[in-house]
């Protein structure tokens, strides 16, 4: 770049010839100079601002693209992300105490028509006819032609259906993944895992949704995805429940019941190994729940063991006399006049048969069941102290038991709970409970006192709930109810090695009509085992027994449900471990008479 | 020199830019095969759930006891019973080992055949 001086001398000497100032021509000069580097630095800014501009450009288009293509494309998942991991699409399983597959998921398929598809809709309807005997040719022929675009056929078929129909060969015949809930025990335990069905529907999949019991109760967690398959644990066991559900089907058809129900409940964890309600179904194929008007426990769905709620009868007694002694009003030992008449409210009270057993001790008012003598210890304790024992028994609610017919469970108190009413309850009628209540108030007796809420779930350790009567009072009810058996109403109660204490109770039928049936009775016997330091308590519970014995019809639970109880300890007992014991006997009633 | 700084940091930008190109297709190789294989393990889990199904199944109480009832002759499978369990005392030692044999007496005439 040539360089212009700033005072060039021939314009200079020119400039003084002229007599003008040669400044001036060096200020025009700068100036000039000056323009040139404003032009130049102008150009340099405004090529960097280009530049910049353009980046802007690009990096925005980049921008604006990216999130174009993000709106238009379908969304994908990482591909990098673990899943199925930690991650289950399928329903949770339903697993036993030992692990022991109740309730789990099987792949199967449905099938579904695309009658726009079809090649030939006649042949394809004859040949799903031939496949599936049920369906109705003509209707099927009908839709086919007919201007429907889909039809559900089957909601579910198995592998060889899936090949038959594949065999016709119509491309208009579509098969959809289904997942199915399977119970592979059968009836097993059916009551307590209800079933399962589709909620919504489309092609690719089906919600799979729990109808009733557990699969009910906790279809939240058995369907949350986050609980990575992880199974529910029951606390049933698999063989013993097989073993009592077998007992009481056979004790059942002998006893010419038309249903039974039996609790087999852990005393100190509450938990429930085996609870069965006969007759039972298939959870695999739930029938559907009755809808004309007759009598709910008819059907196989009924619940008896937790929603069968009927007046228990004479096994009530224990928690009077229990409350009598916790309360210090008599101990198992004192004399109670039993004789007649009594009038309460303007009823008589009377005995079975008519008997009078005079004067007897508190623990022989239980061996014979009295209803006098018990009534007589319900005047002593008072409606107000019994509704609040039986109360903090859990017998005025339903049970807090897992599965959702628990909550139909409610139990029918009277309405005025006056003397009338203390005496009758205290002998087991006017308080409909059911067999589940009795389980849970059996258990406070058995473990020492406390209450313990009955539960399905597996737990650990012992669960006791508030204290309802003290330690001596249990100790003496369960002496008492193991008298019944060695020398009571239900001697055929006794298991050997298995000390079984418990209780009869036959109640009369109501009529819906109000009134009590003749001739229907509910007999239970409620037991724990082994008496002298119980683990568990049954009950057994048969609808409507009778059997010929001795040349007579036989009702009472003595002759009914005491023996399928006692067959129930002796297969069951062993299954959990418990092995027979000699039951520790009475100290010697050596007296220290000198020293 | 500065033309040797330029031709290395070209030679880097190539060199970087193979590199990068590599790592990038061996990323696509890995996420493939981590797809492929995830998709086995949901085939073999969806074969484990349906194996399990299958021998909860078989194991189903009602089979089990029929089985028992129709082998009853062979194995002779009855109920648990209270009576039959048993103490530690009742179990017989087992018996005690052969002292071993020293002097043993060749009964066999095959060594005489041998060596008349």
């Amino acid at each position: 770049m040539s360089r212009i001086p700033l005072r060039p001398l021939a314009r200079i000497l020119d400039a003084r010839s002229r007599g003008e100032n040669p400044d001036a021509i060096e200020r025009e000069n700068i100036r000039q100079r000056h323009e040139e580097m404003q032009d130049r630095s102008r150009a340099r800014a405004e090529g960097r601002l280009l530049v910049l501009g353009v980046f802007f450009l690009c990096a925005f288009s980049v921008v604006g693209v990216r999130m174009g293509l993000l709106a238009t494309s379908e969304a994908q998942e990482p591909l990098a992300s673990v899943k199925g991991a930690t991650i289950a699409t399928q329903r949770a399983d339903i697993v036993d105490r030992e692990g022991r597959i109740l309730a789990t998921n099987f792949e199967t398929h449905s099938l579904y028509a695309q009658p726009p598809l079809m090649v030939d809709p006649i042949a394809a309807a004859e040949g799903l006819a031939q496949v599936f005997p049920d369906l109705d040719k003509e209707r099927l022929i009908k839709d086919f032609t007919g201007k429907r675009k889909f039809i559900w056929i089957k909601k579910r078929i198995s592998p060889e259906q899936k090949q038959a129909v594949h065999d016709i060969g119509d491309p208009g015949l579509l098969f959809g993944p289904r997942e199915m809930r399977l119970y592979p025990n059968g009836q097993l335990a059916a009551h307590v895992l209800g079933g399962a069905g589709f909620g919504k529907e489309g092609v690719n999949a089906a919600e799979v949704i729990g109808v009733a019991g557990v699969e009910r109760q906790f279809d939240g967690y058995l369907r949350d995805p986050a609980n990575g398959a992880k199974p529910l644990q029951l606390s049933l066991d698999l063989t013993v429940q097989a073993a009592a559900e077998r007992v009481l089907l056979g004790g059942m058809k002998i006893m010419n019941a038309k249903g039974a129900s039996s609790v087999l409940m852990d005393v100190h964890t509450g938990e429930v190994i085996s609870v069965a309600s006969l007759p039972a179904f298939d959870p695999n194929d739930r029938p559907r729940p009755p809808t004309s008007g007759l009598d709910p426990s008819d059907s196989p769905l009924f619940n008896r063991a937790v929603q069968g709620v009927y007046e228990l009868g004479s096994v009530f007694k224990i928690f009077a006399a229990a409350q009598a002694v916790d309360l210090g009003l008599v101990n198992s030992e004192t004399i109670i006049d039993t004789a007649g008449p009594m009038r309460v409210g303007g009823f008589t009270i009377g005995e079975f048969r008519n008997k009078n057993y005079g004067k007897i001790s508190v623990a022989d008012i239980i061996v014979n069941s009295s209803n006098r003598g018990t009534g007589r210890l319900a005047m002593q304790i008072g409606p107000e102290r019994q509704q609040a024992f039986l109360n903090s028994l859990g017998m005025f609610d339903p049970t807090p038991f897992e599965i959702v017919e628990a909550k139909g469970g409610q139990p029918l108190l009277p309405k005025n709970w006056g003397d009338l009413s203390t005496v009758t309850i205290s002998y087991g009628h006017g308080l409909s409970t059911s067999p589940m209540h009795l389980a849970a108030g059996y258990a406070a007796i058995a473990n020492g006192g406390h209450y313990v809420s009955p539960t399905i779930l597996r737990q650990k350790g012992p669960q006791y709930g508030p204290r309802v009567m003290s330690p001596t009072a249990a100790r003496q009810a369960r002496k008492m109810l193991r008298k019944v058996v060695t020398s009571g109403t239900a001697s055929f109660g006794e298991v050997p090695g298995y000390a079984v204490g418990g209780k009869t109770g036959t109640a009369d039928k109501p009529k819906p009509t109000g009134g009590y049936y003749e001739d229907t009775v509910i007999a239970t016997f409620a037991t724990l085992f082994p008496a002298h330091d119980p683990k568990y308590v049954l009950i057994v519970t048969l609808d409507e027994p009778s059997i010929m014995a001795y040349g007579e019809k036989r009702r009472t639970a003595g002759w009914t449900a005491v023996p399928v109880a006692a067959e129930m300890i002796g297969r069951v007992a062993p299954l959990l471990g418990l092995r027979p014991q000699v039951e520790p006997g009475e100290t010697a009633g050596i007296t220290l008479t000198s020293n | 020199m500065r033309s040797i700084i330029y031709v290395l940091t070209a030679l880097a930008v190539f060199g970087l830019a193979l590199w990068a190109y590599q790592e990038n297709y061996k990323t696509q190789q890995v996420l493939k095969d981590t797809q492929r294989l995830q998709r086995e393990i949901g085939d073999a889990q969806v074969r484990l759930s349906v194996l399990r199904a299958e021998w909860a199944y078989l194991n189903r109480p009602d089979r089990l006891r029929e089985l028992a009832d129709l082998n009853f002759d062979r194995l002779g499978l009855l109920p648990l019973r209270p009576d039959q369990f048993g103490r530690v005392d009742e179990v017989a030692y087992p018996p005690a080992p052969l002292p071993p044999i020293t002097n043993a007496v060749d009964v066999s005439t095959l060594n005489g055949e041998q060596f008349p």
